[in-house]
């Protein structure tokens, strides 16, 4: 099942333009970690239903994955996580840690790096977005998850049913190292409705336009 | 003097908010909208604008490429590439390629200082 009653069009591209821009400062911080510039792809955002996102992940991926996540609680709550194949976890504890350390010594650091790098990437993205729909969220620690990939959406506490799931492919290529994520973020239909709320205040405040309302049974 | 922008950003939000601050500094000149560097780079060949304002992150080629593609077809035509993407190395590549650097989200204030620098130059421009 896909979801495309949530969001409406204009919806969909705010958030997706919410989306690039906190991507893009991101990659500003994450320039200056690697000392190499950052080529980012276009952001595609799409929104699932959970058992949708578990088989997307496991049609596009068949290696094992890592994924940088935290929560967010305020206006809208939910879980954010960076996700990428394992086999690219210490390539990118490399580009962050110079690229000069012994083996030993980067899987040493993996974590460390990982979580801060998530963090970086993630606090960007939903800061930036949180800022412009003037709105404020608070963080948790970003925590390490290793995995196939469903267990990452049956984090405890056990989701409700109707959650939704807002995938966003983007690829960090940089020099030397290929690193391709995704972004995703959980969030329930109360949390989704308000999204919605906020993107349409935003996009006012943006374009002088009211988007179109739809009745969301409230 | 009004002149002639062409806004091309693959997102209608980020559209529809230059168009927002263009009109709030000047509602008379004429606006043309374009979402990728191809379909903004067969507008211009039909009808050159005097001003672009590109976004940079976009599928296909990129604003700073587009922006070159831009000068090339008209000299010295005023292009400001518009980017959260605040990278040296994109910063470089649009000062070389002879295009102002706006950053996103766009303020009225930046766009009003881009400009009024372009309608300095256009005006002493041999036309």
């Amino acid at each position: 099942m896909t979801l495309p009653t949530v969001l409406d069009e204009l919806e969909l591209d705010a958030l997706t333009e919410l989306v690039n821009i906190g991507v893009s400062r991101a990659a500003v911080s994450l320039r200056e970690m690697v000392d190499e510039q950052v080529i980012l792809s276009v952001p595609k955002l799409r929104l699932v239903d959970r058992a949708n996102a578990v088989s997307i992940l496991r049609e596009r991926e068949d290696t094992r994955l890592v994924a940088v996540h935290q929560v967010f609680e305020g206006d809208i709550t939910g879980r954010v996580m960076l996700i990428f194949p394992e086999t690219k976890s210490l390539e990118l504890v490399r580009a962050v840690t110079g690229g000069d350390l012994p083996l030993e010594e980067i899987i040493e650091l993996e974590q460390e790096a990982l979580a801060e790098t998530g963090n970086i990437i993630l606090n960007g993205c939903l800061a930036t977005i949180a800022n412009m729909l003037e709105r404020s969220l608070k963080m948790s620690l970003p925590e390490i998850l290793h995995g196939e990939g469903p267990e990452f959406f049956e984090l405890a506490p056990p989701p409700e049913a109707g959650d939704v799931v807002m995938f966003m492919y983007i690829n960090f290529d940089m020099q030397l190292r290929a690193i391709q994520g995704y972004i995703v973020m959980l969030m329930d239909l109360p949390s989704m409705t308000a999204l919605k709320q906020l993107l349409q205040d935003f996009i006012y405040r943006t374009t002088g336009e009211t988007a179109p309302r739809h009745d969301t049974g409230h | 003097m009004t002149y002639k922008v062409l806004i091309v950003d693959d997102s209608k939000l980020a559209r529809m908010a230059v168009t927002k601050a263009l009109s709030t500094l000047h509602p008379e000149w004429e606006r043309v909208e374009a979402t990728n560097a191809d379909e903004a780079l067969a507008l211009a060949r039909q009808s050159p604008p005097d001003i672009a304002l590109v976004d940079f992150n976009m599928p296909g080629r990129d604003g700073v490429v587009l922006a070159q593609e831009f000068r090339n077809l008209k000299a010295g035509m005023p292009v400001a590439v518009i980017s959260a993407n605040l990278q040296h190395e994109v910063l470089h590549r649009a000062k070389d390629a002879g295009a102002a650097f706006l950053p996103k989200p766009l303020t009225v204030d930046a766009l009003k200082g881009f400009l009024d620098t372009a309608i300095g130059e256009l005006e002493s421009a041999p036309r």
